[in-house]
């Protein structure tokens, strides 16, 4: 049997023995039973602290749809976007969430290609995140157009008017990449899911067992099924590492195809995707943490999960500061006095507040991770994974509004204050993100099950015939 | 089929079932892998091994094949490829005129933008990439669960009580009775001594066959309501109507305000147009002066041009020039002929036509100035007046630049000052130049 915490620190790696991923006295029934239990007890076993977020979470979805209906109402003059900086919290919200979203691809699909066995504890709900954060940044594209009632206008459906999208603007590449991107995560997500909705199916009696029944399928595990699955698994992650790459590389160009100084560089999509990543795995620990602890899951998201999420913080957060100082260098080397004054107006001009927020959040604090004891310390991690979403929201905030109150023409600069209701719609976005999450964990398996029986030592077959067992 | 009583089953009580086939329960992988081999040592195909999460080496123990999927990804990938490249050509860069036989709603074009070129692939290439992606995986679920079988809510596996151990920490080795070695009892020999911890056959239960009665009911009820929208939809497509349409998007097509010659119900007169405040004049609107706003001096047209107001120069000719060729020129034509476009393309037409005048005739050449600005201002025949949009300085730079027209066309080499016309062309002798 595998050993206990207690006995085996599995943030180490011992020569010639494998750190094991599932830690304490697991086999299959008992890994099946932690990770159903939280699915299968009954309500009133579930936490009061889950209770009080969704009470929270619903609370703060009513208010994103509050002000949407508002807007739709009312136009889009209720929001801080005027002349000159004509994109506002709309698109820094939409560029936040879907940056949000990449880390659950990258964990179940990037990480998958590279054999990291240890991203099966985490990577249902990453991708579980990657969805919610998804539907939450369609939102923000969808109400920000102005006449939502021709939203459609967007899609090249065949219509009297006999009109057609503009197939070269960044804009419209947006369009197909963000719904492919929704489109290719949810199946991803499901296909994954289907075994495990068999566990609960098999386990569950009554209304649970028709409905989880239908969307398991009718799944028996047979190994013709479990080949084909894991065929179309691994061309999922294949066909899923160049979208999610994609996905953020056409959100940068938004930005980047446009002539705004500040914006027009083409360091933008890797700089964009490193950011992206950062931020999704800040917002994965920030899920993770609580999580396991509430639920007791904490010998399958062991201390070495926390470890290696952190490692991937450090070196993206690295990533995205070397993205900084490079637009630096490049606005001096490039000698255009308009970038040259964008930059040194970010750090030292009206702004100068949210871009040191943004230095101090991405690139001082997750240096800290370059030190084991703070990377397996649950407490720091988990205060450092605030900070990094609080200052990945900042980098889109200093991108969009420093750049556009301070463009080509002076006359027309303007400070940007967002009202209310711009505030009222991004928290009410969080609102709608837990609420799904907690749904989620309450109805769905948040661990692979399958997967998770994949990578113990009982899994290894021929293992029991040598020495008979473990 | 054999059939086999029901109390050798867990579940069944009393009824008898059909023998669908048999299943061997194991605790490990690793058993399973080494019951799989015998089984097909044995001479079995139509057998499957069931576990809670893929093992690896069972491929190789059931005798499966590589599956085909990676190909169904391929084709549905290279759809995705051709159908982006097709949807931006055809609507962004296809010759419109070639497409008169499809419907509008069908019909690409030509579509400029900002200059750029109709098709280039660098701008293509993100939206075919996706759309790539998007198909490729939708061919991978949907082709991955057709391979399968899937979604396949019936199965006779299921009504074995252990087997549901399968996705829980069991593993299981199912022969299916269509295969052609199955036999009852040979079959349960084999797999009974295969060292797993049961044996047991699968059995289908005769089930009433007809949908339950509340669920009949429900779909009847259900589907008749959702008939109910598209019949009111349909009932109002084929049905005339004198009540304005439903306006529900309003996108400001009701505004509350006033429009020019409309009644209204704020004002006594009725009217929503307001008349000037008697006995005033709004600033720039007296015109007091007949002369320059009428032509007319005393009670006759005007022969002088009004110099009081504006000099007769070079810049007012080539202001009138300019106007002319604004205004004037599409009927006039530019040389002032009367063989302007619109009179060109009126005559190519046919039926009733008042040519416009030629404004080298005699009659016209001899016209007072101030004639001719009041046909400017205030038309004849089928001219419209040109009065509301000329301002009155241009209407009179027209008639100088009308003056200077008439003279073009009867001058003669004396017109000329001396000094240049040494730089006259030489085709342009005094006797031709006179007769032009």
């Amino acid at each position: 049997m595998a050993v206990t915490v207690g006995e085996y620190d599995n943030t180490f790696e011992t020569p010639g023995k494998r750190a094991p991923l599932v830690v304490g006295d697991h086999d299959f029934a008992s890994v099946t039973e932690a990770v159903c239990n939280v699915n299968e007890r009954p309500m009133r076993e579930m936490p009061l602290i889950w209770y009080v977020l969704f009470g929270i979470a619903v609370a703060l979805t009513g208010v994103l749809f509050g002000s949407i209906g508002y807007l739709f109402l009312t136009g889009v003059g209720v929001w801080g976007v005027k002349n000159p900086a004509g994109w506002g919290f709309a698109i820094i919200n939409f560029v936040f969430w879907v940056g949000i979203g990449h880390a659950g691809t990258l964990i179940s699909a990037i990480l998958f290609l590279f054999r990291q066995t240890w991203r099966t504890a985490i990577n249902r709900f990453a991708e579980a995140m990657t969805i919610f954060a998804v539907i939450c940044a369609l939102i923000f594209p969808g109400i920000h157009v102005g006449r939502v009632w021709v939203v459609y206008w967007m899609l090249p459906l065949p219509n009297q008017m006999a009109m057609w999208p503009q197939f070269r603007s960044p804009l419209l590449w947006d369009v197909f990449a963000v719904n492919t991107y929704f489109t290719v995560s949810l199946l991803f997500w499901y296909v994954g899911l289907i075994p495990d909705l068999a566990t609960l199916r098999d386990r569950a009696s009554g209304f649970r067992k028709w409905a989880y029944g239908l969307f398991a399928l009718g799944w028996t595990g047979a190994a013709r099924h479990w080949h084909r699955y894991e065929r179309a698994y691994l061309i999922l992650a294949a066909l899923s590492t160049p979208l999610v790459l994609s996905v953020h590389s056409v959100v940068s160009f938004d930005f980047a195809v446009s002539q705004v100084p500040g914006w027009h560089t083409t360091i933008f999509p890797p700089y964009f995707v490193a950011g992206a990543i950062f931020s999704g795995f800040a917002m994965v620990l920030t899920l993770a943490i609580p999580t396991r602890a509430l639920f007791n899951m904490k010998d399958i998201i062991t201390l070495r999960h926390i470890e290696n999420m952190n490692k991937i913080i450090l070196l993206t957060g690295t990533l995205v500061g070397y993205a900084y100082a490079m637009e630096f260098f490049i606005a001096w080397y490039g000698q255009n006095p308009n970038e040259k004054f964008i930059f040194i107006a970010r750090a030292f001009g009206p702004y100068a507040w949210a871009y040191w927020t943004m230095i101090s959040c991405n690139v001082i604090f997750p240096q800290l991770f370059w030190f084991k004891a703070i990377r397996t310390n649950i407490a720091i991690t988990f205060v450092i994974s605030l900070l990094v979403n609080v200052g990945m929201w900042f980098e889109r905030y200093v991108i969009v509004i420093t750049s556009l109150s301070q463009d080509f023409l002076p006359s027309s600069w303007d400070y940007y204050w967002p009202t209310t209701l711009d505030w009222l719609t991004f928290i009410g976005s969080f609102g709608l993100f837990f609420t799904l999450f907690l749904l989620f964990i309450r109805f769905l398996p948040m661990i692979a099950i399958a997967e998770i029986k994949g990578v113990m030592p009982q899994a290894r077959a021929g293992h029991d015939q040598a020495d008979g067992g473990h | 089929m054999a059939t086999i009583p029901a109390e050798a089953t867990e579940p069944a009580g009393t009824r008898e079932g059909i023998l669908r086939g048999m299943l061997v329960e194991f605790d490990t992988p690793g058993q399973l892998i080494a019951a799989a081999n015998r089984v097909r040592e044995a001479g079995y195909k139509r057998f499957d091994a069931h576990s809670p999460f893929p093992i690896h080496g069972i491929d190789e123990a059931v005798g499966i094949r590589m599956t085909i999927l990676p190909w169904i990804v391929m084709a549905g990938g290279m759809f995705g490829l051709l159908n982006g490249l097709f949807l931006q050509w055809y609507t962004n860069a296809v010759d419109a005129e070639s497409l008169s036989l499809i419907p509008t709603f069908l019909q690409g074009y030509n579509y400029l933008v900002s200059g750029k070129p109709y098709f280039s692939l660098p701008a293509n290439i993100p939206v075919i990439f996706e759309l790539t992606i998007l198909l490729s995986a939708i061919a991978a679920v949907i082709g991955m669960l057709v391979l399968n079988n899937l979604p396949l809510f019936y199965n006779p596996v299921f009504n074995v009580a252990r087997f549901r151990k399968v996705t829980d920490d069991k593993f299981f080795l199912v022969v299916d009775a269509r295969d052609s070695k199955f036999d009852a009892r040979a079959t349960d020999e084999l797999l009974s001594g295969l060292g797993g911890t049961a044996v047991e056959p699968i059995l289908e239960y005769p089930s009433p066959s007809a949908l339950p009665r509340p669920f009949l009911t429900l779909g009847v009820i259900v589907t008749l309501v959702a008939l109910i929208p598209p019949a009111l939809i349909w009932k109002a497509w084929v049905s005339k109507s004198s009540k304005p349409r439903i306006h529900i998007i309003q996108d400001m097509d009701n505004q509350a305000k006033f429009k020019d010659q409309r009644a209204s119900v704020l004002f006594a007169d009725g009217r929503s147009m307001r008349p000037p405040v008697p006995g005033t004049v709004a600033r720039g609107d007296l015109q007091h002066d007949d002369h320059f706003f009428r032509g007319i001096v005393g009670e006759a047209w005007s022969t002088t041009f009004p110099l009081h107001k504006l000099p007769v120069d070079d810049a007012l000719l080539d202001r009138g020039q300019q106007r002319f060729g604004v205004y004037c020129a599409p009927c006039h034509g530019l040389t002032g002929d009367g063989q302007g476009l619109v009179n060109q393309r009126a005559i190519e037409l046919g039926g009733a036509w008042v040519p416009p005048a030629n404004l080298h005739e005699a009659q016209y050449r001899e016209r007072a100035l101030g004639h001719l600005f009041n046909t400017i201002s205030n038309g004849i025949r089928s001219m419209p007046q040109y009065g509301d949009a000329i301002p009155p300085a241009d209407r009179w730079a027209i008639v100088a630049y009308v003056r200077a027209l008439q003279r073009s066309q009867f001058a003669t080499i004396d017109d000329v000052p001396a000094a240049e016309r040494a730089q006259m062309p030489s085709a342009a002798r005094p006797a031709e130049a006179t007769e032009e």
